[in-house]
């Protein structure tokens, strides 16, 4: 059975006995026991015998994973997604904390807004940091009230959906920014040359007739905010880096000293643009892009599914692998999902007209697990990309040490679920991966103290 | 009337090897299958110029949906359909749809509600026939979507061919123009290299670019080496709108540098036949002495698009 909480429940004693304890920030992972006492992390002398065992052999519990990119959807989007139904998806996927992205309607660009999205989320499954707009209405024309948006918490600022329109902005923005040591998060996508364009531009776009997106796209803007970084010593942060070249730019600038970090998505590092044909292998599994054969066509139930759709697209096999070596190697700061809930009618048209997005909170580990099998990344790396890393660009800390309230997930790592839209906390269920079964089972998460997901994990159940 | 025997029409099963019983596009067909829709279409052709009438499709309901302007495809099916005996509606698709926000598997579900079994489906959207065949009941036969695929065009383009060179075993064939956003092109290349032929694609780099690796094709940039020795040479339509968009810097420069007339068209080897799937822009990519020409198989086309599209719905029907 399953159940989710809070951050207004009580906070949760328990104690985990025997599990593969992970912290990536320390550096270790061994078997061992873990106690939490009125939701702290806490040595076993604290926790009294009558805080309840736990049996976590075979499970995993490492500190809780922070989503640095989520599309929550209120206001204005509820009918695909509300703060309470986008922490519940996060709870179930094992977060603690989820960056809620300003697109909303109205856009989260002036205080009182973002007031609205902090009051909402009190007692919701997560805690939600908000990224604020960049720019009033994020039209790119003029900044919104950067320094009062600060002062109420905000993790960085973002126009995201659309890039900064001109360097003139991203370097008024990165400014002011610099001595407020928030990062602008930049959607990296050249207008010019992405607009009309539907899926990542190569083999399969050609054969499918469908408009390319060039990586140079991607590449433009790169360049063009790392120049501004150096310039201003602000903090950037490249959000949902989806080619190889562009990790290649933030790879040279980070060795030159500037203030860069990137993420990728999961579904970058998993999927390609071969799915848009109808694909449904792994970048890591895919010998190839040939989808079909003379005599046997693209299979239409799979091909030209708007759930392929997502921006920026999904991308080429040698991209994608070259992300999750970025990944490994750390180049990649973090990945984040930029989970994204559409209902069905805005995916269940043509290709080129389906909304794009796709969600991500609950299969993000599934993913990295999926990577990790096929020997793509390790468990610690994984972990780091998920957790710690993504906390620390936000202002948070992911420990196992005593002491801290409790961010933790409790996963079996071998375990396997079946994706389908019942099974699923998040209001939207649009993912290609309906259907498919993958590793990694989330038992417990733990967020501030409090229980917000539980799945059959005696006596706490 | 004749029976389904005496025009060696599909009996039985036969027809199952047509995939989903959908026409989605022709690289759903092996050469077999796509040779035996040719040799229908030969059949039927000649029966059609015998003035005979075929009851096939009697009590078939078949719906025209044509999302997007096309004159010829839609009166070329709708005289195929009504030659084999079946019912034509036209589903009033811009009215239905696109004023009133209705989306497109919407207004198909209601027509499968109402007793089409069958629907032509021309759609500005590449891949919407996929979209028809998965979200609905319809038998889904592709008029054209998008850039993606037109395999009525592609199939009457090779009966067209193989009547005037005998076999596409080894032929070359030239196709020339905006390449990339053809679907005429895409689905002749599919076809074609399944028939044993090998495609050569010339035109502008933007027009061209991304079908290197497409198998059994040569891209050319220059007219000459993709015209020389041809058997045959396909002109598409230049979208007059779209040389905006950065193809090439005007038409005139089009013309001049990859335009088809007889001087250029005797690099091609003696008698190289010439398509292009209509409408034409004569002074454009072809000259109008080329379009009317003795080389030019375009009423040919016409013709035997009918006689194709009667194949297709007579082996797709249950």
């Amino acid at each position: 059975m399953s159940r989710f909480g809070s951050l207004a429940d009580a906070p949760a004693s328990f104690v985990l006995v025997g599990a593969r304890l992970l912290d990536p920030s320390a550096g270790t992972d061994a078997v061992g026991d873990l106690a939490v006492v009125e939701g702290r992390l806490a040595t076993l002398e604290q926790a009294g015998d009558d805080v309840p065992r736990v049996d976590a052999s075979s499970l995993v519990a490492a500190p809780a994973f922070c989503d640095m990119h989520t599309h929550l959807r209120e206001p204005g989007g509820e009918a695909s997604e509300t703060i309470e139904s986008g922490t519940r998806a996060a709870a179930h996927g094992g977060y603690a904390s989820v960056c809620a992205m300003p697109n909303t309607d109205p856009p989260l660009d002036e205080p009182a807004r973002v007031a609205f999205v902090h009051s909402c989320a009190q007692d919701a499954a997560a805690r939600v940091r908000v990224i604020a707009a960049a720019t009033v209405g994020r039209a790119g024309e003029r900044m919104a009230p950067l320094g009062e948006l600060a002062e109420l918490g905000v993790a960085g600022f973002s126009d995201d959906g659309a890039a900064i329109p001109s360097a003139r902005m991203v370097r008024a923005l990165l400014g002011y920014l610099a001595p407020l040591d928030l990062p602008l998060i930049e959607h990296a996508e050249e207008a010019s040359l992405a607009d009309g364009t539907v899926m990542r531009a190569g083999p399969t776009a050609t054969r499918l007739g469908l408009a390319g997106w060039p990586p140079s796209a991607e590449l433009t803007i790169v360049e063009r905010d790392i120049a501004q970084a150096a310039e201003t010593g602000a903090r950037l942060h490249l959000t949902h880096l989806s080619t190889a070249a562009a990790l290649d730019a933030v790879r040279r600038a980070k060795s030159a000293g500037v203030r860069v970090t990137c993420d990728v998505t999961p579904h970058h590092l998993a999927l390609t643009d071969a799915w848009v044909a109808g694909e449904r292998r792994f970048a890591w599994e895919d010998p190839d892009h040939d989808v079909s054969s003379p005599g046997v066509g693209l299979d239409p139930s799979l091909a030209f599914d708007g759930l392929c759709r997502v921006n920026p697209p999904l991308p080429a096999r040698d991209d994608a692998l070259a992300l999750l070596a970025g990944v490994a190697d750390g180049t990649v700061d973090a990945i984040a999902t930029d989970h994204a809930p559409h209902p069905p009618e805005r995916k269940a048209v043509e290709f080129g007209n389906a909304a794009p997005g796709m969600i991500g909170l609950e299969t993000a580990l599934s993913l990295g697990l999926s990577a990790m099998a096929a020997g793509r990344l390790d468990l610690a790396a994984l972990m780091a990309a998920l957790s710690s890393r993504p906390a620390a660009l936000i202002g948070e800390t992911r420990t196992l040490a005593a002491g801290e309230l409790a961010d933790l997930v409790v996963f079996d790592a071998m375990g396997r679920w079946r994706v389908a839209a019942d099974a699923l906390a998040s209001r939207s269920a649009n993912t290609p991966l309906l259907g498919m079964e993958l590793p990694g089972v989330v038992k417990l998460t733990v967020a501030s103290g409090r229980i917000t997901y539980l799945h059959d994990l005696a006596p706490l159940s | 009337m004749i029976d389904a025997a005496r025009a060696n029409l599909p009996v039985g099963n036969e027809a199952a090897s047509w995939r989903d019983r959908h026409l989605l596009d022709v690289d759903q067909l092996d050469r077999t299958e796509a040779e035996r829709c040719l040799d229908l279409a030969a059949e039927l052709r000649a029966l059609r110029e015998r003035g005979e009438r075929l009851d096939r499709l009697a009590g078939h309901i078949i719906g025209l949906a044509f999302a997007e302007p096309s004159t010829r495809t839609r009166v070329s099916f709708e005289i195929a359909a009504t030659a084999l005996g079946a019912q034509v509606v036209a589903l009033p698709f811009e009215a239905s749809s696109a004023t009133k926000g209705e989306s497109l598997v919407d207004t198909l579900l209601t027509m499968e509600r109402t007793g089409v079994q069958t629907v032509v489906l021309r759609h500005s959207a590449s891949g919407a026939p996929y979209l028809a065949a998965r979200a609905t009941g319809l038998r889904i036969v592709n008029a054209g979507d998008g850039t993606h695929a037109h395999p009525t065009q592609a199939l009457l383009d090779a009966l067209t061919l193989r009547d005037a060179l005998g076999s596409l075993q080894g032929a070359v064939i030239a196709i020339v123009g905006d390449i990339g956003h053809s679907r005429v092109a895409r689905s002749n290349m599919h076809l074609l290299v399944a028939l044993g032929a090998t495609v050569r694609l010339a035109g502008p780099p933007a027009w061209t670019r991304g079908f290197e690796r497409w198998p059994g094709v040569e891209v050319h940039h220059e007219l000459e080496p993709a015209l020389s020795g041809a058997d045959a040479v396909m002109a598409l339509r230049v979208q007059l709108e779209r040389q905006a968009g950065g193809g090439v810097p005007n038409l005139h420069e089009y013309t001049a540098r990859w335009g088809l007339d007889e001087s250029r068209m005797r690099l091609a080897s003696e008698d190289a036949p010439l398509l292009h799937p209509g409408p034409t822009n004569e002074g454009v990519e072809l000259t109008s002495e080329l379009a009317s020409g003795p080389r030019s198989l375009i009423g040919r086309q016409v013709a035997n698009g009918v006689a194709v599209r009667m194949a297709v719905l007579s082996l797709l029907a249950p």
